[in-house]
């Protein structure tokens, strides 16, 4: 089986590299437009100035995934870590910048060759009652694909289906159930056994544990690792649960307002926190140790992504802003080997 | 303001054997069994279970909304010592809002989504008091939602829910349902859908206005890490009973259960990134195919014959209880 993935990995192939990334995020931008109404229009046509609201939802982000890594994408809610992670498995269109799967610009690549992209990255979302088809049979909704994508022959595919979701912890038997016949962790699981069917290098999960029971959620963490040692996988995990990152992931990336304001492994990353948001985010991840404890809050809300403010989006939070934040966007630079942050007073003696 | 005529208690609320019931094609089952619970008031008390553990029906069933084919069906519900399963429906109307409130997971379970924000809380006082001078009800609408932390609140009085964020948004649910300085609050999974940082604001002016003003706050959720923060007791409850309860250093450091063990064994810790999670094997069972017995025994790593018997929550401790045959030893720390 495994011998059969390589074969297919061998028709993709474009970069004989080794060492290339399994998939790269090359300067990134996403923009969302809001098209002009009817009142917009005639006030453009009587010459009044064009009023463009665009949201940043990405801007300008780059980092890579290698094969077998957990790279985990954190931050607030409207940050645009969910934007990137659709962006990474194909289901929306960066605005700017470039996708490379294994070194090769997606963008460009002919139908076959993108088909066979979309095929190795799949994606697992929060709800899988939301994803998962209510009129499906689950024996369908997890064998679709793959029987469309032929990947495995059709006389195999009860074979296969079969052992995926016995692998996921789904009996095979209950393959003619609905979905609201499964509890959450179930139905969540059947989600992961249609992403795995098609054999995915990369697997997105949006939240994918962010709905579950703690118990139900240790199931699924500890699933997701057996799967990643089974079949050479790799994640990428976004998710507002820090605790959960920390906890799975080799690699964090930190968003603030479309743009990535840290990056680092996960040790150096939680024991040296460089960026003054990541220092905030952290501090206010609740914790078993911390017992009534009195917060100390970081002011504010998110700003709105209409409005960022100007040079440093987190400037208006940060406790240490200078003029300069306010001026000036600073760029991710490295602060130790494999730890990047985007901020000003890392150039301050 | 309503007087209390009735006879004062040490608790601001007290359970007794609470038991609230649905009735079905098969005859009723319990979604909650016999649940005992005391809070004094200015206490912070957590409330803690998975879904189906019945936390949320115990919290619906003291405020009265719990609707056909549910009903509670036994047990005696004390707010102030007044058992509201006794009191008219009048009067039970009068209290809520005013001397109990209580918060949801969706503030827009509680904002009307056409209605400014000032018609809402203006209302929330007249309604309990139809005399009150209109202007003085808005200056305290204004103060109220400044104390939240909501900014510039003489403006955003004029705003709709939608022109707020989900944090904001609670924020306004928790100064509505502190209009009235009430007696009780029940907060039902009020952060859960926020960011950890708006969380860590709304946990702290919660604990900060509990504290001024002796109000007893009930916080029902399935997350530990929450409950270890701001509460000063716990409750666990497990498949519609309360199988532990504690301070919570003592429940926590030493779970006398094996379900409490289990859920505070399931978090990822922060010195071990990438082990294997400790996972309890199964499933909360489902309201009306409850196992015999102890109804954690499917589930339960220490399970014996005996726990097919009935077990009662027993008092090991003058501050703890615990519903299990075979509590862990005392002294064994969770590592």
């Amino acid at each position: 089986m495994i011998s059969n993935s390589e074969k297919q990995e061998a028709q993709v192939k474009a970069s004989p590299d080794q060492q290339a990334p399994l998939l790269e995020i090359d300067h990134v931008t996403r923009r969302f437009e809001r098209k002009p109404d009817f009142a917009a229009k005639l006030a453009a046509r009587l010459g009044a100035p064009i009023n463009r609201r665009t949201v940043h939802a990405v801007d300008d982000a780059s980092f890579a995934i290698h094969q077998r890594e957990v790279v985990g994408l954190v931050g607030e809610s409207g940050c645009g870590k969910s934007t990137l992670g659709r962006i990474v498995a194909g289901i929306d269109d960066p605005t700017e910048g470039r996708i490379l799967y294994r070194g090769q610009d997606v963008a460009h690549a002919s139908g076959e060759a993108t088909r066979k992209f979309h095929l190795k990255i799949q994606m697992i979302f929060q709800d899988p009652l939301d994803s998962l088809n209510p009129r499906y049979r689950i024996g369908k909704s997890v064998s679709e694909a793959a029987r469309y994508h032929k990947v495995v022959p059709e006389e195999q595919m009860a074979e296969h289906i079969e052992k995926v979701l016995l692998q996921c912890g789904v009996d095979p038997t209950t393959q003619n159930r609905f979905p609201h016949q499964f509890s959450g962790g179930q139905r969540q699981r059947i989600g992961i056994a249609r992403a795995l069917a098609l054999r995915p290098d990369l697997v997105v999960c949006d939240e994918a544990v962010a709905s579950l029971d703690v118990s139900i959620q240790a199931q699924i963490i500890n699933l997701f690792m057996d799967l990643r040692d089974e079949y050479d996988l790799a994640y990428l995990f976004v998710s507002h649960d820090i605790g959960v990152v920390r906890h799975i992931s080799d690699r964090v990336v930190v968003m603030y307002l479309g743009r990535i304001v840290e990056q680092g492994t996960t040790a150096e990353l939680f024991a040296k926190p460089n960026h003054p948001y990541t220092q905030a985010l952290l501090s206010e991840v609740p914790s078993l140790k911390r017992r009534h404890s009195s917060f100390h809050t970081i002011k504010g809300e998110i700003p709105s992504p209409l409005k960022p403010p100007s040079g440093c989006h987190f400037h208006p939070r940060c406790p240490h802003a200078m003029e300069r934040c306010k001026l000036e966007r600073p760029m991710l630079k490295a602060v130790a080997s494999g730890h990047m942050s985007a901020c000003h007073l890392n150039d301050e003696g | 303001m309503t007087t209390n005529m009735t006879s004062r208690s040490d608790y601001a609320l007290e359970l007794r054997g609470l038991e609230t019931v649905f009735d079905g094609d098969k005859g009723a089952v319990a979604a909650v069994r016999n649940v005992n619970l005391a809070i004094k008031p200015g206490e912070i008390v957590g409330l803690v279970g998975e879904s189906g553990s019945g936390k949320s029906v115990t919290g619906l069933s003291i405020m009265g909304l719990i609707d056909r084919p549910g009903r509670v069906s036994k047990g005696e519900i004390l707010l102030n010592g007044e058992d509201l399963r006794k009191v008219s429906a009048k009067r039970l109307r009068s209290l809520r809002g005013d001397r109990m409130a209580m918060i949801f997971q969706d503030p827009m379970m509680t904002l009307n989504p056409v209605l400014r924000i000032d018609t809402q809380m203006i209302e929330a006082i007249t309604a309990h008091d139809p005399r009150i001078d209109k202007t003085v009800a808005r200056n305290r609408c204004r103060d109220a939602l400044g104390m939240v932390g909501i900014p510039d609140p003489e403006e955003r009085l004029y705003a709709y829910p939608h022109q707020f964020s989900g944090g904001m948004r609670q924020r306004v649910a928790i100064a509505i349902a502190m209009l009235n300085n009430p007696d009780l609050i029940i907060a039902d999974e009020p952060t859960t859908a926020l960011d950890v940082t708006i969380q860590a604001q709304i946990i702290a002016e919660m604990q900060k206005l509990c504290k001024e003003r002796g109000t007893a706050l009930i916080w029902i959720t399935h997350d530990l890490t929450v409950v270890a923060e701001l509460t000063q007791r716990v409750y666990v409850m497990y498949a519609g009973s309360v199988v532990e309860e504690g301070p919570l250093d003592d429940v926590l450091d030493n779970p006398l259960h094996p379900y409490t063990q289990g859920l505070i064994r399931s978090i990822p810790a922060d010195n071990d990134p990438g082990s294997r999670l400790f996972q309890i094997p199964g499933m909360t069972p489902p309201i009306d195919r409850m196992p015999k017995g102890c109804r954690f025994h499917p589930r339960c790593p220490y399970v014996q014959l005996d726990c097919l018997n009935d077990i009662e929550l027993t008092q090991t401790s003058a501050a703890r209880s615990v519903r299990c045959a075979h509590p862990i030893n005392q002294g064994e720390q969770v590592s």
